[in-house]
């Protein structure tokens, strides 16, 4: 039996609380991986040398720039999501469980951003 | 009320199948994918800060010790990305009979060996 009103279950603020945008957001980031991350293996194999110079020039080619930063921000997201569960799973305790899903969404949005101003950077800099 | 002897779910006495083994890696490697991703990310900030920066981190993932963590994280992604397609596959109903469900678990073994070799030889050896 469950406690919550009609109302609560339709705003969706019982325990599955936005789950179903969560299924939907990491399947819609996994089908965007499957060309993002053929294309990035497909374009390390072809490198051809991963000396500064060389991957400079290459995160330069606009085409790099915006399939790069596509593919960080898709990482990102899929990454958070996936951690998301593996915490919800496995980390006892609410306390421990609310600061580890803190503790992984604030590192992966900064290092999803900082990825991205990096290649930014890279690509409008001198 | 005496207690009765109900059966209880025999989930320990299931015999390992294929199917059970890809399932608990897609979240292994997907986790270990998480990691592979700081790396990525310190890689991109290191060429964006300047030919010193990149040339020091440059020095760690090139060393030998590193190239077996690349190889393993490369094995973690093309494992994913197959066995993902997979997961996708049944999310739209396709492939859940047990027949086809084994034979595309071995399929994503034999595409993650092939494609792990090919990137590791093209892009880390």
């Amino acid at each position: 039996m469950s406690l919550m009103t009609p109302l609560n279950r339709v705003l969706g603020l019982g325990t599955g609380a936005g789950a179903a945008e969560h299924w939907w957001v990491q399947r819609l980031t996994a089908v965007a991986l499957i060309p993002l991350g053929v294309w990035f293996a497909y374009e390390l194999m072809t490198l051809g040398g991963f000396d500064y110079a060389t991957v400079v020039a290459w995160v330069r080619e606009p085409v790099t720039s915006i399939m790069l930063i596509l593919l960080v921000v898709a990482v990102g997201y899929h990454s958070s999501l996936g951690v998301q569960v593996v915490i919800e799973d496995y980390v006892p305790g609410k306390g421990g469980k609310a600061a580890a899903l803190m503790a992984s969404t604030l590192a992966h949005a900064g290092l999803t951003i900082a990825a991205v101003v990096a290649v930014l950077r890279i690509a409008f800099g001198s | 009320m005496q207690a009765q002897e109900r059966p209880l779910s025999p989930y320990w006495i299931y015999r390992w199948e294929i199917t059970m083994w890809l399932s608990s890696l897609h979240r292994i490697s997907g986790l270990l994918l998480s990691l592979g991703a700081i790396v990525l990310a310190v890689w991109l900030i290191a060429l964006a800060s300047g030919r010193e920066a990149f040339d020091g981190v440059h020095a760690v993932v090139g060393a030998p010790w590193f190239k077996v963590l690349l190889v393993g994280w490369t094995l973690c992604f093309f494992y994913h990305l197959a066995n993902g397609i997979r997961h996708l596959a049944w999310d739209a109903g396709y492939g859940f009979d047990p027949k086809r469900i084994r034979a595309s678990g071995y399929t994503v073994v034999v595409v993650t060996l092939v494609a792990t070799a090919a990137f590791s030889s093209a892009a880390i050896f």
